[in-house]
């Protein structure tokens, strides 16, 4: 019984890109996963790493990949690729299982939690519908899910993310699996849910001595739960090894780049490194930026008691106030940094979103230039607009996708009347091209054919052709992978140092506000729990909450 | 300044995706060929005699071969052959022999007081149309009651049929999508508006909404049955395309379009609807087979094309009782050139869907 539990030897993937072409995703991978312990799979976007779990799973959709032959997974010595569907079937769920990186839309929103679990239950182990029931009140409890006897009959919606992530799991070890596979099972859940989580799949790990193939993007994550550490690129194998090697003495640049690609936390280096520096060996320019406002700074923008409120229908004609903004006021000095911190629900994008009037604020002041932007009507608004400008989240979803980025750049200085003609129009857009680090061939292009972080950059040329003086960033840079982040937080720098832009910098992730922001905002249920300078903050929290975000950071390798 | 390639629009790209798929270009020839035969019947190049009466009544298709019994009625026209065992048979011969010789029998005395006249457009007639053609008894397709060439009864009725299905179409697609994108872009009170409006039109059973507006209409003829047809289908496109509007004004991409100060009408009509034109084409191809068939109903009921006019719906309606007869032609060739361009028009526009959809590929 020497044998790993999981031995993935040679594993390559190929999609069908149309009739003839296919792009290999995975190519030749090789891993071990042993019997109780935990294995991470960590790579960016386009790494392979999730496809070769879904391989594993047998999850791949059958009629647009390839595996190639001499590929091979074995899980307990039996061979996986040449087993029948029946035979799979029957291992997965029972020996192997999966949890998502969605819990929301991997639970099912008709069906009772308790139900879900119960059908895997009834299903693998054969067991009545009381048997089933009593199993389920039993997992429910072992993972940590709150008053479990009146939780087993609510339905998904009814549950915060973290609970619904709690449910997936205890679907998953319901037959006691033997290999657990988390596929970014944190990623979609606030800083300090992931911890909970994090500790609990550490935790049943230990008690059920299971093995745990740990799939994320997240280095810093890794430390916390990984026996071994497998790094990938490209879908090949970069580096593996124990755990403390790879994340205190990595041999592989490609892991020291993603390392040291994320800002730390204690100090604020003038540029962060991106992957190539590492790549072809160049050192990152020393030094660090110091931050904070000045006295005697112009305010750009200040903002007082700002409200939001949203009504909920209740009943036939009732309605229910539920207060997003309670009454927050801050103020922006121009080519300052404000950072704008919390978790889901705090209020922070829509305080955003308000500023712009992309929401109609329930109360409140925003004076620019000591003009109230709420109060005017939305012709007096409209040359404003121009000024106060807003990167998304998603570059995928905020550009439209029937534009070509020429159409998307051009749009705005048309609407605007900026440039006298479409051909100066087309030069400046040629030229905002070149700043945001994107080739002049992509002016013809659609969005779709350009990776997440150049997709951003659109966004953010889009927003430079009106030469705005305020950019709201809400959570601007959360969905780039790590490498990606940091060239764009590189390229936001630049552009605020060359333009003395002011940003509201809006995210969840605190490492990513304190390197930005001269002032930190901490928001909690729509109020500021705390504001002040960036690194006194983080210094030296004065609220608890503060403290509890802090702490639920992955301490990771730093 | 780097060189300026010629930017390749929407319509372009869409167009070299299409001409990749080869069914889609199939069946936009076969589109294109119906079209083609649209103009030329207008112009009257093709099929403007159909009118003339050319076959013998529901002269039957050429390859089928001519009809026996109507062999058989001509054959008795002829005398019969002499029967050896007819008792009468000599006095009948004499008689015959003797009715050949005399003058026919005089109306008892009774003048005919429209005789010259009847003569007189009789000779006009004989005239204007030479001497009677002899009325062939098959056709390359057949012929209907009145010995019409089906064949090109059908390239005329088409004329009627595809204008009134395209024409009707477009306007119900229009409507809807107007009605759709301004309920569901503002919502509130505009929403509630048009949503209403909706439920007026969709809680009346829609043959007897169809007739009220033909009742209302007060007037034969396709420009009616276009608008009848318009104004009453465009419920189906607008709770589609409210739905999608909806669902995609909260996108980032329009609260994008609005962080930069497009207008409303730009987001509406600029922004959503190239990101759900594919809801108004798949509804513009089912509107279209749609209204054919209903123009047939319409045809039924008399609401339909003044008599005179030809259209697939009237040929549809004659042939219910000629399949009776056994005449299946005139069914056969109206319900075969429906489904060729139904089937061609589906395949197009789900493949231009696909063309213009950038993400797709």
């Amino acid at each position: 019984m020497n044998e790993s539990l999981l031995q993935v030897r040679d594993l390559r993937v190929r999609f069908r890109v149309d009739k003839t072409n296919t792009v290999e995703a995975v190519k030749g991978v090789s891993f071990d996963v042993p019997r109780d312990a935990t294995v991470a799979l960590v790579g960016e976007s386009g790494s392979g790493k999730s496809v070769s779990s879904l391989a594993v799973m047998g999850l791949l959709p059958p009629l647009t990949t390839v595996i190639d032959p001499a590929s091979s997974i074995r899980f307990d010595g039996r061979e996986l690729l040449h087993a029948s569907a029946a035979e799979r079937r029957r291992l997965c769920g029972k020996e192997v299982a999966m949890i998502f990186q969605e819990p929301m839309s991997s639970l099912n929103p008709v069906f009772t939690v308790g139900f879900q679990i119960g059908e895997v239950l009834r299903q693998h182990m054969g067991m009545s519908r009381r048997q089933a029931r009593a199993r389920t009140l039993a997992l429910l409890e072992e993972v940590g899910i709150p008053d479990p006897a009146n939780k087993i009959d609510s339905y998904p919606s009814q549950m915060s993310g973290g609970q619904q992530q709690r449910v997936m799991i205890a679907m998953a070890i319901a037959c006691e699996p033997k290999l657990l596979i988390a596929d970014e099972p944190t990623t979609a859940l606030d800083v300090t849910i992931q911890k909970q989580i994090m500790e609990l799949i550490a935790a049943l790990q230990k008690k059920r001595q299971m093995a745990v193939l740990f799939i994320t993007h997240d280095l810093g994550l890794v430390a916390e739960i990984a026996d071994r550490v497998i790094v990938m690129r490209h879908g090949e194998v970069r580096e593996e090894g124990a755990a403390a090697q790879v994340l205190h003495a990595p041999r592989d640049a490609y892991t020291r780049a993603l390392l040291h690609c994320r800002p730390p936390l204690d100090t604020r280096p003038l540029r962060l490194p991106v992957i190539d520096d590492y790549l072809q060996g160049r050192t990152p320019p020393a030094g660090e930026r110091t931050r904070g406002y000045a006295e005697g700074e112009h305010d750009v923008l200040v903002v007082k008691d700002l409200k939001k409120s949203f009504f909920l229908r209740e009943g036939l004609f009732g309605k229910r106030e539920f207060q997003a903004v309670k009454g927050v006021s801050f103020r922006l000095p121009r080519g300052k940094t404000l950072g704008v911190v919390g978790e889901s629900g705090s209020g922070k994008s829509t305080v955003g979103l308000t500023l712009l009037r992309l929401h109609r604020a329930s109360g409140g002041s925003v004076l620019f230039e000591g003009r109230d932007l709420l109060a005017m009507s939305d012709a007096e608004f409209q040359p404003f607009k121009r000024r106060i400008q807003i990167i998304f989240q998603n570059p995928y979803a905020s550009l439209n996708p029937r534009f070509t980025v020429g159409q998307i750049l051009l749009e705005p200085m048309r609407i605007h009347r900026i440039g006298a003609n479409d051909g100066e129009r087309e030069a400046q857009a040629y030229r905002l091209l070149d700043k945001v680090g994107l080739p002049a061939a992509a002016l013809h292009r659609y969005p779709h054919e350009f990776s997440g972080g150049q997709r951003q950059r659109i966004a953010i040329a889009r927003c430079l052709t009106m030469q705005p003086e305020i950019l709201v960033c809400d959570e601007s840079v959360s969905a780039l992978d790590v490498s990606v982040q940091a060239q764009v937080l590189n390229l936001l720098q630049d552009l605020q140092d060359e333009f003395g832009l002011s940003y509201i910098f809006i995210s969840h992730d605190l490492s990513v506000v304190r390197y930005m922001s001269d002032q930190v905002m901490v928001m909690h249920h729509g109020s500021v729990v705390e504001s002040g300078d960036a690194d006194t903050l983080f210094r030296a929290p004065r609220a608890d909450y503060t403290r509890q975000l802090l702490a639920a950071i992955p301490k990771g390798a730093g | 300044m780097p060189a300026h390639s010629t930017s390749p629009g929407l319509w372009t790209l869409a167009w070299r995706r299409l001409r990749q798929d080869r069914l889609a270009m199939l069946a936009l020839t076969v589109v294109g060929l119906f079209l083609a035969l649209l103009v030329l019947s207008a112009t009257g190049m093709v099929a403007a005699h159909w009118e003339d009466e050319v076959g013998v009544n529901y002269a039957p298709p050429s390859f089928v071969g001519p009809d026996p019994a109507a062999v058989r009625t001509r054959a008795a026209e002829q005398p019969a052959p002499p029967n050896a065992f007819d008792p009468l048979a000599d006095d009948i011969r004499a008689i015959r022999a003797q009715q050949g010789r005399e003058a026919p029998p005089d109306m008892y005395g009774i003048e005919d007081p429209l005789a010259a006249d009847l003569a007189a457009l009789r000779g006009a007639a004989a005239a204007q149309h030479g001497p009677d053609v002899e009325r062939r008894p098959t056709l390359p397709f057949g012929a209907d009651k009145w010995g019409h060439d089906v064949v090109k009864k059908t390239i005329k009725g088409g004329e009627t049929s595809i204008v009134v299905g395209l024409v009707a179409a477009l306007v119900a697609v229009g409507l809807g999508t107007l009605f759709g994108a301004l309920a569901g872009y503002f919502g509130g009170l505009v929403d509630d508006f048009f949503t209403w409006f909706y439920s007026v039109f969709t809680s009346i059973p829609s043959i007897l909404m169809i007739l009220t507006v033909a009742a209302v209409l007060q007037q034969k003829g396709v420009l009616t049955i276009v608008l009848i047809l318009g104004l009453t289908g465009w419920t189906g496109p607008y709770r589609l395309i409210r739905a999608e509007y909806m669902k995609h004004k909260a996108r980032e991409y329009v609260l994008a379009a609005d962080a930069i100060g497009a207008s409303h009408w730009r987001k509406m009509f600029g922004h959503i609807f190239p990101n759900v034109s594919h809801i108004a084409l798949v509804q513009m191809s089912i509107l279209v087979v749609g209204f054919i068939k209903a123009e047939v109903i319409l045809s039924f009921l008399g609401f339909g094309v003044p008599v005179g006019v030809v259209s697939w719906g009237s040929m549809l309606n004659e042939a219910q009782n000629e399949l009776i007869l056994g005449k299946w032609w005139q069914l056969t060739a109206a319900a075969s050139a429906m489904a060729l361009l139904v089937t061609a028009f589906s395949l197009f526009t789900d493949a231009l869907r696909d063309a213009l959809d950038p993400k797709i590929k």
